[in-house]
């Protein structure tokens, strides 16, 4: 380990959702540029313990980069200064000795905040509870290689599946917009022959949901994509748009 | 008809709306620039009052003249609609905001841009549209004279300037915006529309914004 940085932090506490939260300034020092940002706040919530004090709450699970639920807006941008990470994978070596760092929760009306920089994200499950799924028979596993599919439309499935809904997108949006990350769930199924059967009115059913849970609309400024740790594209709103709109005027 | 109403009344919807309209309003860009540029053919304004005198009296202009202000007010009425809704998805705002680091700044301001605009086109219409629809009429006094009294004043001429700029980077965004709200986003043609969209946002408001600087320093006669 090496390297020692000494750091102020300006954390967002909130008892719960029905109070109001404040800024706290911390000093932590003797941090390594080894270590996660995660780690780094770990460093802070042990002698927070140790005083006596509540720790910082903050959702996190995997620490790989994988899960995405460790949803921090770092001095200003979602996941802190880096591009294509979570916050898990951010490391102490991208801050300077003597900085001061703001950590804030993702702010939405559709993310309420839970306690400090822990949000709640359920109304993503509802979005893909309303339309999300394909259906399938029951029974024996079909042969993977049963429905021949275009190896294009494949990757470009796979990479609208990329998305781990850490609602990156909602937070980097000026109108937290869930657009980026709804139409990667529609694209996902839309690409695909098995996705078809639902496709009049997937995308409906989750744009409806999406604005009752009360996220805004798009200005396609491309700040999320900007912002996805999984670098999902703002094509697939495009696309979201055209199964919209070719619903709208098609179905029956 | 219900189906139409809830589906332009979505997230989705409004943004179509806007689109079509914004495309609309560019199509009547290119006419009203093309149409006033003849003014630099420097012959007294002869061809620029024929080309104002054919508007003016057109049936098929007139008639478009009304869907052209039912657009405008359209795209007014929605971008203001739009832009109130999305300021309450957010209530708590955020203390710190890095936004050069991910987006363009006229692609996050293109609600106090448009609002400009708006506030621009009041006196543009008062100038030159209320002119030329209620007090025109008199021999002597055409559209072209109007043009060279009212851009003496360099108030009026450094406002002009300003509304060309706000109107260039309202395009820079809108246009290719436009596109992509459609859901006309494609690896072969994108590329070609965001080059469009950047020249067309250039020239148009640089010709326009030519206009009232050329008639403040006698370049036109």
């Amino acid at each position: 380990m090496e390297g020692n940085l000494n750091l102020t932090l300006k954390i967002w506490r909130q008892k719960n959702a029905s109070v109001a939260g404040k800024f706290e300034t911390y000093q932590v020092s003797g941090i390594s540029t080894d270590m996660s940002f995660l780690e780094m706040i770990d460093v802070l919530n042990n002698r927070l313990i140790e005083e006596g004090d509540d720790p910082v709450a903050f959702d996190h699970d995997c620490r790989e980069g994988i899960c995405g639920m460790c949803s921090m807006y770092i001095n200003g941008r979602p996941h802190g200064p880096n591009r294509g990470v979570t916050t898990c994978q951010l490391h102490m070596r991208s801050f300077k000795d003597g900085e001061t760092i703001t950590v804030e929760p993702w702010r939405a009306s559709a993310f309420p905040v839970i306690k400090d920089l822990v949000v709640n994200r359920s109304s993503f499950d509802r979005i893909i509870a309303a339309g999300g799924f394909i259906s399938v028979n029951t029974g024996n596993a079909k042969d993977a290689n049963n429905i021949p599919i275009n190896k294009d439309d494949a990757d470009e499935a796979f990479a609208a599946a990329a998305c781990i809904g850490c609602g990156a997108c909602v937070a980097a949006c000026k109108n937290a917009s869930a657009m980026l990350f709804t139409s990667a769930k529609v694209s996902q199924l839309a690409l695909l022959p098995q996705g078809q059967i639902e496709a009049a009115t997937r995308a409906q059913a989750m744009v409806a949901q999406m604005d009752e849970e009360g996220f805004g609309a798009c200005s396609n400024t491309g700040a999320c994509e900007a912002e996805c740790p999984k670098g999902i594209s703002i094509e697939n709103i495009a696309r979201m748009n055209r199964e919209y709109f070719s619903a709208t005027f098609t179905s029956k | 008809m219900a189906w139409l109403a809830k589906s332009l009344n979505s997230s989705l919807g409004k943004k179509l709306l806007m689109a079509i309209t914004g495309l609309f309003l560019i199509s009547f860009l290119l006419v009203h620039c093309s149409l006033n540029a003849l003014i630099f053919l420097n012959d007294g304004g002869a061809a620029f009052n024929e080309g104002a005198e054919f508007m003016g009296t057109n049936p098929i202009i007139r008639t478009m003249e009304i869907v052209l202000f039912a657009g405008l007010l359209l795209h007014i009425f929605d971008g203001l609609r739009l832009w109130f809704e999305n300021k309450s998805k957010r209530p708590v705002a955020y203390a710190k905001v890095d936004g050069a680091a991910n987006s363009k700044w006229y692609s996050r301001s293109m609600g106090l841009l448009g609002t400009l605009l708006l506030l621009f086109l009041i006196l543009h219409l008062k100038h030159f549209w209320y002119f030329s629809r209620l007090t025109e009429g008199l021999e002597d006094h055409t559209l072209f004279a109007e043009m060279q009294a009212v851009f003496m004043n360099p108030v009026v001429v450094i406002v002009y300037v300003l509304g060309c700029i706000s109107l260039g980077y309202h395009l820079l965004h809108g246009f290719s915006s436009a596109f992509q709200s459609i859901g006309w986003n494609h690896p072969k043609y994108t590329p070609g529309i965001k080059l469009v969209g950047a020249i067309f946002s250039i020239v148009i408001p640089a010709v326009f914004a030519a206009m009232p600087v050329a008639f403040y320093f006698h370049l036109i006669h």
